[in-house]
């Protein structure tokens, strides 16, 4: 399966995000530790998939099942013409045809943010995958503090490059609310990884301050609780 | 309306046109109770089968379609179809995959349709002919490629009408279907459209020459009706934006209107053009059946009224195609059929095209479209284990 170029953009609601410093093989820090969370032969759904950087790689290596959604079209056109599956759609609108537990893993990387209802997003997430993979720019992240503090402007960051007046990114949290968040909707959090600016991943406890002070981004695991997917199965008699 | 008057060529089925012809002799049993049969099927191809016949791709053609994809028009001259599309190196490279496009059960170029001769009248079939649904079309297909011993095809595509028989064959017959590609097209034919074909029928039918269909027998032809049921489709098929391009308000061979009803527009000259040169080829009575049968498609009311019923459990992997200027098949209604498939896990991408060639942009030169298509099909026999070449 050809690549879809390497190093250009992923959209994620964002759409000037450059590979991080640091991304080698041609997908960015980032996608290569989600990369590294999924296993072989597994049926992937990534959503924003942008150029389809992540899903040819793990068609390559992994050997998965792959299918992507991509807001922007030129990024669709692309994926499909590489020879991805992937469909036109965003997040809010059109994830809620798909069956529970329709995928191993629902990939939704950057794009969290620039959701019209996150909260109904994660729960569907967790809803048609078994496990969801969600990546998201840190808001409490100590330069962004900063910026507002000393500034006194919108920060724009390499990962938030839009001026305020024209981002996509409507729905900023910190990885102390997306935690919250999840708490309260009883999602279960598996894993977390925190980044720093170069993508590297910090050892630190999500829940704790620091990890809300120092990560540019964090990258989540997770699944619905087990309580929650029997009841939400019996209300919704969705499984197909 | 004197110049849709002036050619009268009759489409009828002419044994000397080039292609194949398959005479199935087993009955089929047709969607309204009725055992067909026996019936001719004109078909063409192009490339070569491989050795474990792996590599067919069905094209299905469009209302007034035909199956000279890739060769001239034994009746106009004019070039096929989708003479961009298939072809040596083309998108559907005839160097790899073997095309092949049947023309469809009620048509007019070959396949036994209301202007052949009921053998048991003597007399052409007209309105004693059959109504014919698309899963009818597509059963007659199934005849054609048992015959060529094609047990799955590698991919079935088509716009438009042929769009709803790719989706009927991935219905019907999912272990036959590798790859579908219904392009500008719907699973179900919307009230809107079903308006538009009745205007195009009523046409037809008011035409004194149609004489309650027989007018073969009658030795006339209801030019003026077909013609006039051909100027109102092809407004669909254009676009309000693509209209003004081409012709905005701009006269005919004249710096002032004149007041009359000639055709001061250039809008109206084309469109009289597009009828006139459109009854050269078609037969009315074909036009009434295809159109119905479109009239009828609907997908989700063979399998109880849910649309995922339909493809439940499908392998096939799905490119759903639409235009952003396509009124009469809208992206919405490509957009139901992405979520049905989605509702039963299929593997399915789908591509919206920005044009303002309105639903006709199937046919016409779109480089996305084929960009998206080639790149779909390589993906698709890499996965099928497809070589370059053999």
């Amino acid at each position: 399966m050809a690549a879809p170029s390497s190093g250009t953009t992923r959209n994620c609601g964002d759409a000037e995000v450059r590979p991080a410093d640091g991304a080698a093989g041609g997908l960015r820090r980032d996608l290569r530790l989600i990369a590294e969370m999924i296993d072989p032969g597994a049926r992937v759904l990534d959503i924003g998939c942008g150029d389809g950087a992540l899903l040819a790689h793990l068609a390559r290596y992994k050997n998965v099942d792959g299918r992507g959604m991509e807001l922007s079209q030129s990024g669709v056109n692309s994926c499909v013409g590489h020879g991805l599956s992937v469909i036109q759609g965003d997040a809010d609108r059109d994830l809620e045809a798909y069956p529970n537990g329709a995928f191993d893993v629902v990939v939704l990387s950057q794009t969290l943010q620039a959701t019209r209802q996150p909260r109904k997003v994660l729960e569907t997430l967790v809803r048609i995958g078994r496990r969801a993979i969600v990546s998201f720019p840190n808001f409490g992240f100590w330069r962004i503090r900063l910026h507002l503090l000393f500034c006194g402007r919108m920060p724009v960051s390499h990962l938030l490059t839009h001026p305020w007046y024209e981002t996509p990114n409507i729905h900023l949290c910190t990885i102390r609310d997306f935690v919250a968040m999840c708490d309260e909707i009883g999602v279960r959090v598996e894993r977390s990884v925190t980044l720093d600016r170069h993508g590297q991943p910090y050892s630190l406890d999500p829940r704790g301050s620091l990890a809300n002070l120092l990560a540019e981004q964090g990258v989540f695991v997770l699944s619905e609780s087990r309580g929650k997917t029997n009841a939400a199965a019996q209300a919704e008699g969705r499984r197909v | 309306m004197s110049a849709l008057t002036s050619s009268c060529l009759r489409a009828r089925s002419d044994p000397d046109w080039p292609g194949h012809r398959l005479l199935v002799r087993e009955p089929l049993r047709l969607d309204c109770g009725i055992d067909f049969g026996p019936f001719t099927i004109a078909y063409q191809t192009y490339g070569t089968l491989n050795p474990d016949r792996s590599n067919a791709i069905l094209v299905c053609h469009a209302l007034t379609g035909d199956q000279y994809v890739a060769d001239p028009h034994p009746i106009t001259g004019k070039p096929g179809w989708w003479e961009t599309m298939v072809g040596p190196g083309l998108v559907l490279d005839t160097n790899r995959f073997f095309v092949i496009c049947a023309n469809v059960l009620g048509g007019c170029m070959g396949t036994t349709g209301p202007q052949d001769i009921n053998p048991e009248t003597g007399e052409p079939w007209a309105l004693s002919f059959p109504v014919i649904t698309v899963p009818d079309m597509v059963r007659a297909q199934k005849r054609l490629l048992d015959h060529l011993e094609i047990d799955s095809l590698f991919c079935v595509t088509g716009g438009s009408m042929g769009g709803m028989q790719v989706l009927q064959w991935a219905a019907s017959y999912p272990q036959s279907v590798f790859a579908a590609v219904p392009i500008a097209a719907a699973a179900r034919h919307s009230a809107q459209n079903i308006a538009f074909h009745e205007v195009g029928r009523q046409a037809i039918m008011a035409d004194p020459d149609w004489s309650g269909g027989r007018y073969l027998s009658l030795g006339r032809r209801p030019v003026r009706g077909l013609a006039v049921a051909r100027m109102a489709a092809h407004i669909t098929y254009l676009s309000e934006a693509a209209l003004h391009r081409k012709f905005g308000r701009n006269l005919q061979d004249r710096h002032a209107v004149t007041y009359g009803f000639d055709a001061d527009f250039q809008v109206e000259s084309y469109l009289r053009h597009q009828g006139s040169t459109f009854v050269d080829r078609f037969d009315a009575n074909s036009y009434l059946y295809i159109t119905r049968a479109m009239d009828y498609f609907d997908l989700a009311i063979e399998h109880g009224g849910s649309l995922p019923n339909a493809f439940k459990g499908t392998h096939s992997r799905f490119c759903i195609i639409s235009f952003t200027s396509d009124w009469l098949f809208p992206t919405s209604e490509s957009r139901e059929l992405v979520h049905a498939l989605n509702a039963v896990a299929a593997n399915v991408s789908f591509v919206e095209i920005e044009t303002d060639n309105g639903h006709d942009a199937f046919l016409l030169h779109e480089p996305e479209l084929f960009e998206t298509l080639r790149g779909f099909l390589t993906g698709c026999a890499e996965h099928r284990g497809l070589t370059r070449s053999w």
